[in-house]
């Protein structure tokens, strides 16, 4: 069990060549605090995603070292990446069963989740009943099941009407809140890395590299208050700024 | 007229109007039944054989059965064999291909010569209905999401686990899609061998009896043999149908009814 403030996971010049030839991470170095909220922000192809499943272990660094996570992990991919034949309540038992949980042990693990995420009365739905937001929803809930220390988040929101992103984007906040766990969201929006994050990872393509580190000290909770705050604006255009400086040219 | 309605009745009128205008035609031309019999002999040819057909009948579906169900096993076995040796997969996979685009009419002599008759005609049935299954399955295991395979490798999922979990429900669809098609020829595959086996001077299946009422003459006969044969082929395919719409009604886009 790692100590609040120290290093959940920390990449040490990390480079990531794929077979083809195409540099996606040259000289990542990036280390995330236990407790923490921070966002991987940049341009699509800057090899944020390729940065999060290096860390989650799904795919190796080419160069570089990449220390921890101890804990278990969860993972949100962009898509909801459910069993399209199993329901709600069985999708998200899923990370349970692969570790050879037994039903009773997992059914209130899977109940809770469920309820976390508002989707307490949808446990016997299957995907293809539910809308986009719900879908991602059960995505978080089978993420939170095994009550990772580290959350990895992929553009989860990205394919979501701005109504349903915004509704999950405070709904994740509580949770985070609520768990204090480590998350680390991977986004292309600008608006949606201030809302959420304590820190912005910004990061630049061809080969993906962290450009800049913003950090956003707005206290939480933060809601639909501070969404149309001056101060937020304030934050939104600096990090904007930023971000033009680092596609090279003006903002 | 509801759109299942016209689903149903049109055919059926279609088959009625038919089997009018064969009737008219044999009583107009006064066509002899050795040629022509008409609907009406057929049926009744099908009821005074029908103890005979019956017992034919049933030889030739057991012998269906027993390929289809080798088919099955074979041909998912063979494709789980696949998703998992990539090396197997290299090996064995063009055989089967062989296997499959040589005309089935010309290996059965073959086999009728190295295996006792029943095992030969098993042998043809099987034949011609494993490779659709093997083909079907070893696509749906292959077309796996691939995001939800890293999620598996993410929860340290075993093989057995990846493969029970998520590679065999993920490839159901096609798996069915497979075992439909398999389910006609092997009654194909059936018939073709005891048509081979019976030119022998063996046999007792359904398709012997129609090339042994072709050589007596035996016309009404033959129709009545055809008719059973094509009504055991529906029936296979609707169970098969009914069977695939049975597992997948809940999740599969193909099963499910589309609101609109």
């Amino acid at each position: 069990m790692s100590t609040p403030g120290s290093d959940i996971v920390s990449l040490r010049n990390v480079g990531k060549t794929f077979e083809r030839g195409t540099v996606a991470l040259d000289g990542l170095s990036l280390a995330v605090r236990d407790g923490e909220f921070v966002s991987l922000l940049g341009p699509s192809g800057c090899g944020k995603s390729t940065a999060l499943r290096i860390i989650a272990g799904l795919s190796a660094p080419s160069t570089g070292v990449v220390e921890g996570p101890a804990g278990k992990i969860g993972f949100v991919f962009q898509e909801p990446t459910l069993m399209p034949w199993a329901d709600v309540a069985a999708n998200v038992r899923l990370p349970l069963k692969l570790s050879h949980k037994d039903d009773a042990q997992s059914h209130a693990a899977v109940r809770q989740a469920l309820a976390r995420v508002g989707l307490a009365d949808f446990a016997n739905a299957f995907p293809r009943e539910l809308s986009g937001g719900m879908k991602m929803r059960t995505s978080i809930a089978r993420a939170l099941v095994t009550e990772p220390q580290l959350l990895l988040m992929d553009e989860p929101f990205a394919a979501l009407d701005e109504i349903t992103r915004f509704k999950l984007n405070n709904d994740l906040l509580t949770l985070w809140q609520a768990l204090r766990r480590t998350v680390i969201f991977v986004t292309h929006s600008v608006f949606e890395s201030v809302y959420l994050s304590q820190r912005i990872v910004l990061m630049t393509p061809r080969p993906g590299r962290v450009f800049a580190e913003i950090a956003i000290p707005a206290p939480y909770p933060r809601d639909e208050h501070f969404r149309t705050s001056p101060e937020y604006a304030g934050y939104c255009r600096q990090v904007a700024e930023a971000l033009g400086q680092a596609m090279g040219g003006a903002p | 007229m509801s759109e299942r309605a016209l689903r149903i009745g049109l055919p059926i009128l279609v088959l009625v109007l038919g089997l009018l205008v064969w009737d008219l035609v044999v009583r107009a031309f006064a066509i002899p039944p050795f040629v022509l019999p008409s609907p009406g002999l057929v049926l009744s040819t099908l009821i005074a054989d029908g103890g005979l057909l019956w017992q034919s009948l049933l030889v030739t579906l057991a012998t269906t059965f027993e390929g289809f169900l080798l088919a099955a096993v074979g041909g998912i076995g063979l494709a789980i064999l696949f998703s998992q040796s990539r090396l197997v997969e290299y090996s064995l996979y063009p055989y089967a291909v062989i296997l499959q685009v040589t005309p089935i009419v010309a290996i059965a002599p073959l086999l009728l010569i190295y295996l006792p008759q029943p095992l030969a005609v098993l042998a043809c049935a099987w034949i011609v209905a494993f490779f659709p299954v093997l083909a079907n399955t070893t696509l749906g295991l292959s077309s796996v999401d691939h995001n939800l395979i890293a999620l598996f490798e993410l929860y340290k999922a075993s093989r057995w686990q990846l493969l029970w979990n998520l590679k065999l429900p993920s490839a159901l669809p096609q798996m069915l899609a497979g075992l439909r098609i398999a389910g006609g020829l092997s009654l194909i595959g059936a018939v073709v061998a005891e048509i081979a086996a019976g030119s022998a001077g063996a046999g007792s299946g359904l398709a012997y009896r129609i090339a042994e009422s072709g050589y007596r003459l035996n016309i009404p006969r033959m129709f009545a043999a055809l008719l059973l044969l094509s009504l055991a082929g529906i029936a296979i395919f609707f169970a098969l149908s009914a069977l695939s719409h049975l597992a997948l009604r809940r999740w599969h886009e193909s099963a499910v009814k589309r609101e609109r």
